[in-house]
């Protein structure tokens, strides 16, 4: 009797699990297939999820195309950058909030977990005049600046939760040999938090690669453009070619899924702990 | 003597500023600035620009436009969490069962994962592509009887806000998912055990025992997603641009019309001071349940 109902409960089970599955993965599924057919072929009826018109001809467009690879290089430059910048500072105000007590400390550490709360919209309107005046409109530097301040309150939280997890007799050994707290910090504590670094660093990669709104309203030129915005300009430039822009929504995407499927601990340790943007 | 306990008191300071300086030049001072756009006419546009007082809130107030974009926010975000916390429980329970090898469920778990790792415009793109007319999505329409099928899906004005929502579903669920089933592995099984003796199973020990031991999880994942899903823009700008007919504006398409489209910066701002004002209430709600949390 018990052993019927576990079959049962597992029967049920695996029917949803199904269910749900092809909820998240058909679409994605979809857009793999037609990436491969032929314009004509996606909206034939009934519709095949791959059929005789199978080729590679839209990602050779995609991929021979300079003004497309240079969205690649643009994200590419300004998401190295960010990730590097934040980072660094991040983890010096993380070394701060684990390591000091100082006035201010709880004020300051509300403000932050807070800041991530205010709406991108909100920033955009002064960050347009201020770009403009600081005469960076148009450039990396406009996107780089704005996506570390965007990214930095996630990686100093995560980052002091990390050092808080590591010895204080770690910095103080170095401290007791001479060395500097630059030196504990640099030489000692960083090494050892590689993990959690990896974990921000791909947070912070997959935040600043998938942004849109301020790289819409911050660049101007197509040179300019990055992968998201690119993507999305397709829809425009390409009258419809359904298959070139499949092809160019999966070749952007191939950053972010290798780091996932590579690195899905990391991934999964960053998500579940909160305060990130999806 | 003195001079070291000086260094050594700003020291925290030291490595705090470059953050401070970052936050204050591009945190405070351009959320001042919006305010007080908010209230000069014409701000940015012209050089000197009057202060109008209230007027500007007057006008937003009164705008039916702003009325809708509020209407629309709230369902879609009522609606979006909602779904959300229902799909993510349903998907971490099913990968938290021990029907299947962990083979399996490490496979399926991917799966799920996979809609949160695309950017907004590939999801705009690809649910375009599912629902343009003659699309897929029409296709498996003609399977379910009785249905009348005669609209498209991002034009039809009493349904799209709906699509929108769903596609909005569709993307966040997986974050729900992973921390809950960071949480659910978290509960110890002896309660399970003890409850069992007691007689509790199923949706018993689902009710006395996950949900209250997920409280805390559920409850900041829940305030973060409706801070969110406030500020959402990205995918409805680029599936119907708050169209047809301002059907499917929300605040943040309303105010990014108003600011980039028509250069009302004074107006936008006003507009953006509300919804600032709605995030910074959550966000303290958030500040406070951490701080209990790390208690």
């Amino acid at each position: 009797m018990v052993g019927s109902h576990k079959k049962l409960k597992k029967v049920i089970v695996s029917v949803l699990l199904i269910i749900g599955a092809i909820f998240a993965g058909f679409p994605v599924l979809w857009m793999l297939a037609c990436s491969f057919k032929t314009t004509a072929k996606i909206f034939s009826w009934p519709p095949k999820l791959f059929d005789e018109s199978f080729n590679f001809q839209s990602y050779v467009k995609v991929l021979t195309d300079p003004q497309k690879m240079r969205f690649f290089l643009n994200s590419y430059i300004v998401v190295g950058c960010v990730v590097v910048f934040t980072l660094i500072i991040g983890i010096f105000a993380a070394y701060a909030f684990s390591r000091f007590k100082f006035p201010g400390k709880g004020l300051l550490n509300s403000l932050i977990i807070s800041v991530q709360a205010i709406p991108p919209i909100v920033l955009l309107i002064p960050y347009l005049s201020m770009i403009v005046a600081m005469k960076l409109f148009n450039t990396y530097y406009a996107l780089i600046l704005t996506y570390t301040i965007t990214t930095l309150p996630y990686c100093i939280l995560m980052m002091t939760g990390y050092f808080n997890s590591l010895s204080k007799e770690l910095d103080e050994a170095v401290m007791i040999d001479g060395g500097s707290r630059m030196r504990a910090l640099w030489q000692v504590l960083v090494p050892i938090s590689i993990p959690g670094m990896v974990s921000v660093g791909m947070y912070t990669f997959m935040n600043a690669w998938n942004e849109y709104l301020f790289a819409l309203v911050l660049t101007k030129t197509t040179e300019m453009r990055t992968v998201p915005i690119g993507i999305n300009l397709l829809m425009g430039q390409h009258v419809w070619d359904w298959s070139q822009m499949m092809a160019m929504s999966v070749v952007g995407s191939v950053p972010v899924l290798v780091l996932f499927l590579f690195f899905q601990k990391y991934f999964i340790a960053g998500m579940s702990s909160g305060g990130v943007k999806g | 003597m003195n001079k070291a306990r000086v260094r050594q008191k700003l020291s925290p300071y030291g490595y705090l500023a470059p953050t401070i300086i970052l936050m204050v030049v591009f945190l405070v001072v351009p959320i001042c600035m919006v305010i007080s756009y908010s209230f000069l006419n014409n701000a940015v546009v012209v050089k000197e620009s009057v202060f109008v007082g209230l007027d500007n809130y007057k006008k937003i107030l009164a705008d039916s436009e702003f009325q809708g974009a509020i209407k629309h926010t709230f369902i879609f975000v009522i609606v979006s969490v909602v779904a959300h916390i229902c799909l993510g429980m349903g998907f971490a329970l099913m990968l938290n069962s021990d029907c299947f090898r962990t083979r399996t469920k490490s496979i399926f778990r991917v799966i799920y994962i996979l809609p949160w790792i695309f950017t907004a415009s590939v999801i705009a793109l690809l649910w375009k592509l599912i629902l343009q007319p003659g699309g897929i999505a029409d296709y498996l329409l003609q399977f379910l009887p009785g249905v009348n099928k005669n609209f498209s899906w991002l034009s039809e004005g009493n349904i799209v806000l709906g699509v929108l929502t769903f596609v909005n579903i569709w993307c966040g669920y997986p974050f729900y998912m992973i921390s809950i089933l960071a949480g659910l592995q978290g509960i110890s099984g002896d309660l399970y055990e003890s409850a069992a003796i007691d007689g509790a199973t199923g949706l018993k020990s689902f009710i006395y025992i996950t949900i209250p031991q997920l409280r805390s999880v559920l409850l900041s994942i829940g305030l973060l997603d409706i801070i969110w899903t406030i500020q959402s823009f990205n995918i409805i700008w680029m599936l119907t641009g708050g169209g047809p007919l301002n059907k499917t504006e929300t605040l943040s398409v309303y105010i990014y019309k108003l600011a980039f489209n028509s250069s009302q910066y004074g107006l936008a701002s006003t507009a953006a001071v509300f919804a600032l004002i709605a995030c910074i209430i959550l966000a303290i709600f958030y500040v406070k349940l951490q701080r209990k949390a790390s208690d």
